[in-house]
């Protein structure tokens, strides 16, 4: 218990430290998420080499390629799920206290929800799980629409629903990083829309993002990195 | 600390709601050790000197029962992904499922034990000397456990694999949790002897088992 305690003070010292910081964007100094001369190999097969990206505050970087160039590999590897096998990933003007996962929302293929949940269940695990605040967690549900049926098992909810969900996620706790591999796929036109409008509100805030997709995102001033796929 | 106790608090809402695997375990114990009189016979003089073992082997096998799914089952949708990004060390939110897995499979074990015990023609004083071992012996089981769940998560294997990993693990409490259960009734060694070593057992899988299923996730999830 004693350790559960210790780190319960880090967590509160940690979190005053956030207060203290100048107030306006995620945090007072410029951001800036670097990887450099990355290379990841998996199951023997080189998936790429030598890649170096740099994305600044108020960016996005979308991830282009075909299946297997190697979009969602990188995404893992900056999220910290995958060791680069060369090179390095760090977040210039970050928390110097918390690693680059810590500080990044991770928005994989799979929802990470329990059917056996309600929405409000769901969501209010994974801000407690996140260290966020469970104030947000009404206006996060509204965000994505999903309010009137917070009470719902998730295990009821549409492929579209349960991504909508999984993304209230990322606006009920902040995070200056988010990492988003096919973000929009099963999503309606109207959601889309809404994923846009949180997408240009999280980079309006200060925030970054590098997205992994095949479709338009429908965001404006974006960046580009086509990974080659090597058969 | 709030992350620990909503981990705590999700995994035991799962296992209690509709599915979940809570009251498997209870149903398995009870069904192996009713259908133990059948295999020896109506010998109630024999039933009563191997009653501690029967329930000891009885509760061994149901607490591995739904072991294999406590981390699959967040690897395959995702949730593991996210634990391990989070700022909670791994070894803590494993130990916070663990308990969650105790307190909704080991538990019921304990409670049941007595009832199973009249079953199996027991004294008094040999109900309350398995209840009290299976107390103390149970969350040892469910935390070597961690370590074949983790193994089986990490290795995208299944099913069998966990029991073939973590019974030979088990045998060390299974040997001081019958043997304690024994001294209580027949003697001779006296209870607290074999008694002391099930609780050391214990505090070494408490810690032990989360730092290994912690490092074997890590690595896993390349």
């Amino acid at each position: 218990m004693e350790f559960c305690y210790i780190i319960d003070v880090l967590n509160k010292t940690k979190r005053r430290a956030a207060f203290d910081r100048p107030a306006g964007g995620h945090v007072g100094t410029a951001m800036d998420l670097i990887g450099r001369d990355l290379a990841c190999v998996r199951g023997q097969r080189e998936i790429f080499a030598g890649l170096d990206f740099r994305v600044g505050q108020g960016e996005a970087l979308i991830l282009l390629g075909p299946n297997g160039a190697g979009k969602s590999s990188l995404l893992r590897l900056i999220a910290g799920l995958v060791r680069p096998t060369e090179g390095l990933v760090a977040l210039e003007g970050g928390d110097p206290e918390l690693t680059v996962p810590e500080q990044a929302h991770y928005l994989g293929h799979q929802d990470a929800l329990k059917p056996s949940l309600t929405v409000a269940e769901n969501l209010g695990f994974w801000i407690d799980v996140l260290d966020g605040e469970r104030a947000a967690m009404a206006e996060a549900l509204t965000a994505v629409a999903l309010d009137e049926i917070a009470d719902l098992p998730a295990g009821y909810l549409s492929a579209g629903q349960r991504r909508r969900l999984s993304i209230a996620r990322l606006v009920a706790v902040e995070r200056p990083v988010w990492l988003l591999d096919e973000p929009t796929s099963a999503l309606d036109a109207a959601s889309q829309e809404r994923l846009a409008a949180l997408m240009t509100a999280h980079l309006a805030g200060g925030g970054l993002l590098l997205a992994a997709t095949h479709g338009p995102l429908g965001l404006a001033g974006t960046r580009e990195l086509r990974l080659g796929g090597r058969a | 600390m709030t992350a620990l106790r909503a981990l705590l608090v999700r995994d035991m809402r799962i296992a209690l709601r509709v599915g979940g695997g809570a009251m498997m375990g209870v149903l398995f114990f009870l069904t192996v050790v009713t259908l133990m009189p059948f295999a020896i016979g109506p010998d109630l003089e024999l039933l009563r000197r191997i009653g501690p073992a029967i329930l000891w082997i009885g509760a061994l096998l149901a607490s591995l029962l739904a072991l294999d799914r406590l981390f699959a089952a967040d690897h395959d949708d995702g949730s593991l992904d996210l634990i391990l990004m989070g700022r909670l060390p791994i070894e803590l939110a494993v130990a916070a499922k663990g308990l969650a897995h105790w307190l909704t499979t080991g538990l019921p074990l304990v409670i049941a034990a007595p009832v199973l015990g009249l079953f199996l023609n027991l004294e008094p004083a040999a109900i309350g000397a398995v209840a009290l071992t299976l107390l103390v012996g149970t969350p040892a089981l469910t935390f070597t456990g961690l370590i074949g769940a983790a193994l089986a998560t990490a290795l995208r294997r299944g099913g069998l694999l966990l029991p073939v990993l973590v019974l030979p693990l088990t045998v060390p409490v299974l040997i001081f949790g019958v043997a304690a259960s024994n001294a209580a009734v027949v003697g001779p060694v006296p209870f607290g002897t074999p008694f002391t070593i099930l609780c050391a057992l214990t505090l070494a899988s408490l810690v032990v088992g989360p730092f290994a299923a912690g490092a074997t996730l890590r690595q896993g999830m390349e």
